[in-house]
Order: C-alpha cells, then sequence, then structure tokens
C-alpha cells in the first residue's frame, strides 16, 4: 500500500462522520434558515423583528457583563493563586477549576441552592434582616450562573499567562522606585492584555451560546438559546429557529476567531 | 510593611470567597441528597433512601449515558485516532482546512448542531429514535478534543524518523501504525479518552435536542428532576452524577501533573 493511501484510509472516516453528522446538518440549517414565508430575509429578522432583537440585547449584555465580571475575578484570584505558595495550592486548584466539567443544567441547580427557595443566601438572609432573599429565577441568578460556569476557565487561561510573565522585568521596575499598585497597572497588567482578550471572547462565546443554565432556572430573561429552543419546540417554526441559531452561531464563532488570533487557542462554547 | 500585605490578605480573603462561591453549592447538593429532609438539615438524619429513589426512577438514564460515553470514546478511538496521525503526516493547507472544519463544532452552540441533525435525519425514524442519534452528536462534539490532544503529543515527537526507521526494518505501513505511531501517542490518547468520556457524561445542549423519551441520559433526567422532582431527589441524583464525574477529573489532573513532570524532566 502506497504511503499516500494509507493517510488516505486514516482520514477517510472522519471526513465521512464529519460530512454526515456535520457539515451536512449545518448547510440543511442554512437552507432551512431561508425557507420560511420570508425567504432569505429570516435573517434579518434578528435584527428587525422586536422580540427577537430585544432578546439578543438581553443576551449580549449578560454576556458582556459576565465576561467584565469573569476577568476582573479571575484575574484577582490568578494572580494570588499562581503568586504564591501555600499550603494546601494544588488542592485550592483543583476546588477552583472543578466545575468545568459541570454541564450547564447542573450550574443552574447549583444557583437555585444558593439563591432559590431553598437557598443558602435566603437562609442568611432571613437570618440577618429577616427577609427572605430569593433571586434565582430572575436575571441575578442567571448571572450568577453564567459566572459560575465563566471563572473556572478564565482562571486557567491567567494562570499560564501569569506564570509567562518574566520577573525580571518586574523587578526593573520595582528597583526603578515602582511600588506594588504601580508595577501592577503599568507591568502585569498590560502584559496579560492577550490572556485578557483570548480568555474573554471565549467566555463572551460560552455566554452567548449557553442553554443549560437559563433552561434549568426558566428565568424571565429570554436569553437568545432559550428564544431559538421555544420557536422550535413550543411553535414549531423550525425556519425561525434554524435562521436564529445561524446567527448566534455566526455571533460565537466570530468572537471565538478574535480570541484565536489573539492567542492561538480556542476552548468549546459549550455550558 | 503592613500596608504591603494589606492587598496580598485582601486577595486571599477574595479567592477563598471565589473558592466558597465554587464549591458550597457543590457540597450542599451533596449533603442534600442524603439528607431525611432538606429544609430541616442535617439534624434530620442522614438516609440512602433518595439515591434508592433515584436509582428506581432513573437508572436507565445513567446506564445508558455511561454506554452512550463508552461508544462515543469508542468511536472518536477508532475514527480520532488514525486520523490525528493522518492530519500531522499530511500537514499543508489541507490539513489545516479539515483541522478547522472539524473544530467547528466548538465554536457553534449545541443547540444549532442539533436543530440541523434533526431537520436532516428526522426523517429517518428508527435512526432518530435510538441511542445512536445521540451517539452521533456525542461524536461530533468531542472528536476534535481527542484529535488535538493526540496530535499535539505527536507534533512533538519525530515522527518521521521513527517511522522511517521502523519502515527499514521492514515494518508495513499497518505494522508501523500500531507498533510505532500509537505507542508514542499514548499520552495524548488518555488525556484525550478521559476529556471525551467526561463530555459525553455531561453533554445537555445537544442531547436535550436529539433525545427521545426512551432516548433519556442522566443530564436529560437531571434537567427533568430539578424541574419536576423535590429537592432531595434532585441532589441524590446529582449526587450520583458527582461520583461518576469525580474520578474521572481525578485521573485527568493525575495524568496532566504526569506529563508536566515528566516535560521538565
Amino acid at each position: 500500500m502506497s504511503s499516500r493511501m494509507f493517510v488516505a484510509l486514516c482520514l477517510a472516516p472522519l471526513l465521512i462522520v464529519a460530512a454526515a453528522f456535520f457539515v451536512l446538518p449545518l448547510a440543511r440549517l442554512v437552507v432551512v434558515g431561508a425557507s420560511g414565508p420570508d425567504g432569505a430575509a429570516a435573517y434579518l429578522a434578528i435584527l428587525t423583528e422586536p422580540r427577537y432583537r430585544e432578546s439578543l440585547v438581553a443576551t449580549v449584555i449578560l454576556a458582556v457583563a459576565t465576561t467584565v465580571a469573569t476577568l476582573i475575578t479571575a484575574t484577582i484570584v490568578g494572580l494570588f493563586v499562581q503568586r504564591h505558595d501555600f499550603p494546601g495550592r494544588s488542592v485550592l486548584v483543583a476546588l477552583l477549576t472543578f466545575p468545568l466539567a459541570l454541564p450547564g443544567v447542573v450550574v443552574g441547580f447549583m444557583i437555585i441552592l444558593l439563591a432559590g427557595r431553598q437557598g443558602l443566601i435566603g437562609e442568611v438572609a432571613r437570618a440577618l434582616t429577616g427577609q427572605r432573599l430569593v433571586f434565582a429565577y430572575a436575571a441575578g441568578g442567571l448571572f450568577l450562573g453564567y459566572l459560575y460556569f465563566s471563572i473556572p476557565r478564565v482562571i486557567l487561561t491567567i494562570m499560564a499567562s501569569v506564570e509567562k510573565l518574566d520577573p525580571q522585568v518586574e523587578e526593573a521596575a520595582r528597583a526603578l522606585g515602582a511600588g506594588a499598585w504601580a508595577v501592577h497597572r503599568d507591568v502585569i497588567l498590560p502584559a496579560l492584555v492577550p490572556a485578557f482578550i483570548a480568555s474573554g471572547a471565549i467566555c463572551f462565546a460560552t455566554a452567548m451560546g449557553a442553554f443549560g443554565t437559563a433552561f434549568t432556572l426558566a428565568t424571565r430573561t429570554d436569553v437568545l438559546p432559550m428564544v431559538i429552543y421555544t420557536e422550535f419546540t413550543l411553535n414549531a417554526n423550525f425556519a425561525m429557529a434554524a435562521a436564529l441559531s445561524v446567527g448566534l452561531g455566526i455571533v460565537t464563532w466570530a468572537a471565538l476567531a478574535v480570541s484565536r488570533s489573539a492567542a492561538g487557542t480556542s476552548v468549546a462554547a459549550a455550558g | 510593611m503592613i500596608a504591603a500585605r494589606l492587598p496580598v490578605a485582601l486577595q486571599a480573603a477574595f479567592t477563598v470567597l471565589v473558592t466558597a462561591f465554587l464549591i458550597v453549592p457543590a457540597v450542599m447538593s451533596m449533603l442534600a441528597g442524603v439528607t431525611v429532609q432538606y429544609s430541616r438539615g442535617l439534624s434530620s438524619g442522614l438516609t440512602l433512601e433518595w439515591v434508592v429513589e433515584v436509582w428506581t426512577l432513573y437508572s436507565d438514564t445513567i446506564l445508558r449515558s455511561v454506554l452512550i460515553a463508552l461508544a462515543t470514546l469508542g468511536c472518536t478511538l477508532t475514527i480520532g485516532v488514525p486520523a490525528a496521525y493522518g492530519l500531522q503526516v499530511t500537514g499543508g493547507r489541507i490539513a489545516r482546512v479539515i483541522e478547522e472544519i472539524i473544530t467547528l463544532p466548538l465554536a457553534i452552540p449545541g443547540l444549532a448542531i442539533a436543530l440541523g441533525m434533526i431537520i436532516t435525519y428526522g426523517g429517518v425514524g428508527s435512526f432518530r429514535q435510538s441511542s445512536l442519534f445521540i451517539l452521533a452528536g456525542h461524536v461530533v462534539f468531542t472528536m476534535p478534543f481527542m484529535i488535538r490532544s493526540v496530535m499535539a503529543v505527536l507534533g512533538v515527537i519525530d515522527l518521521d524518523t521513527l517511522d522511517e526507521s521502523a519502515a527499514s526494518l521492514g515494518a508495513s505501513r499497518w505494522q508501523r501504525f500500531i507498533d510505532v505511531v500509537v505507542p508514542n501517542a499514548i499520552p495524548g490518547i488518555l488525556a484525550g479518552s478521559l476529556t471525551v468520556v467526561t463530555l459525553s457524561l455531561g453533554e445537555f445542549n445537544l442531547t436535550w435536542m436529539l433525545h427521545t423519551p426512551l432516548t433519556k441520559t442522566l443530564p436529560v433526567g437531571l434537567a427533568d428532576s430539578y424541574a419536576s422532582m423535590r429537592l432531595e431527589i434532585a441532589s441524590a441524583y446529582t449526587l450520583i452524577f458527582f461520583v461518576l464525574l469525580v474520578p474521572l477529573l481525578a485521573a485527568m489532573q493525575f495524568a496532566a501533573r504526569n506529563r508536566a513532570t515528566r516535560g521538565r524532566q
């Protein structure tokens, strides 16, 4: 058997599976998206139809807020964990990254346990103020859930980047009289900017496409994946669901393309 | 000096707070799954009653998820490992384009992929209604992790030299793949396998769309119990999921650390 032939045989099963279960379905999705009563104009409905546009705006705001809050949190924690050696450090890192493997539905349940009707935060609030605090099923709960699955991913990226920083640059800054705050502002944070862009874009894409968490919390905030799901199952509007999901796919794909050009990596948009 | 230590102390406190946010609800759910009555707390006593009830209600979903995860692993191994080798040997633009396409499922929400699959194969009843439909989705979603993991390892070894020396000793293409390429790729295969099984066990976004009442998986059952069961049962079910997940995560950390120390030597 020629070498070329062997390599082709190695690749053939992959190409068949990818074509049958990914490329073809995606192509059909794009075609069906334009097959509704409005034709290809359905692709503009995400911007022109008020209901879809509001959902898109709400989802983008949620995803941006999640990204900003996650980057700040993960930078503080990542810097601390990477720069200090203390007993139990590896256990702490394991605990911080454990939620990475949790599906979105389970993350939703974690938020119910924290902020639901029998939740911990509610109990604490009642003990302190006499008022039960329940926000798992409102926008606040959704935001908390998105933070929950975003923080572990971003912490890992930040830690890896902090590890690669050149300590000599910081020493030089200190030798020139810069204080701890100035070193962070002028040396460490600027050096982490590529990591912020890369992990921020992944965080944004993941938050845009997340479905399980919103599904479990069944919040009043209609995020785009929930709207697509409703169009498909309750309204049986396949064409609109297809058009909206193609639009969502383009947004998440573009965000990840930004991330890759910043750092040459990409991570799953699942969650 | 005290002023200089203060930010560090704040940072440490913040780190503890974030860790608590991530871990406390997980611990709460594990405890709630073995507590007689959640609203009365642990003082109401410990019980395995809820775990038993979950098993009678949902054991089929747990077994199906394990089977699908193993089948997904089988598919990604038999298809992904040769393909990773093929891509590594081919190189150049063709390999890059193929890699780009097969990693696309990571960049597109599972919901969109699932909709596409339903639109394409919804009419093929026997396929649509079997667990194979879910398996196909899981294979597409996890394949890039296996291929990248194997390619990462193949990329750092001198594949050409190994391959040529084996060829000069008279080994056939197939023998060289099995006896030279695969043993050298083991760390990547192992890491990829753990990722594939973990992802398949927890996959929800695709599976929720692809499942039928007769092909529910563990995460689908979880969503079901969160919506309709009492908190103790939902917690006991989540506990079972954690019991499946934690050994996989521990193995993954162990494998990663092993590789890191070997890399340093």
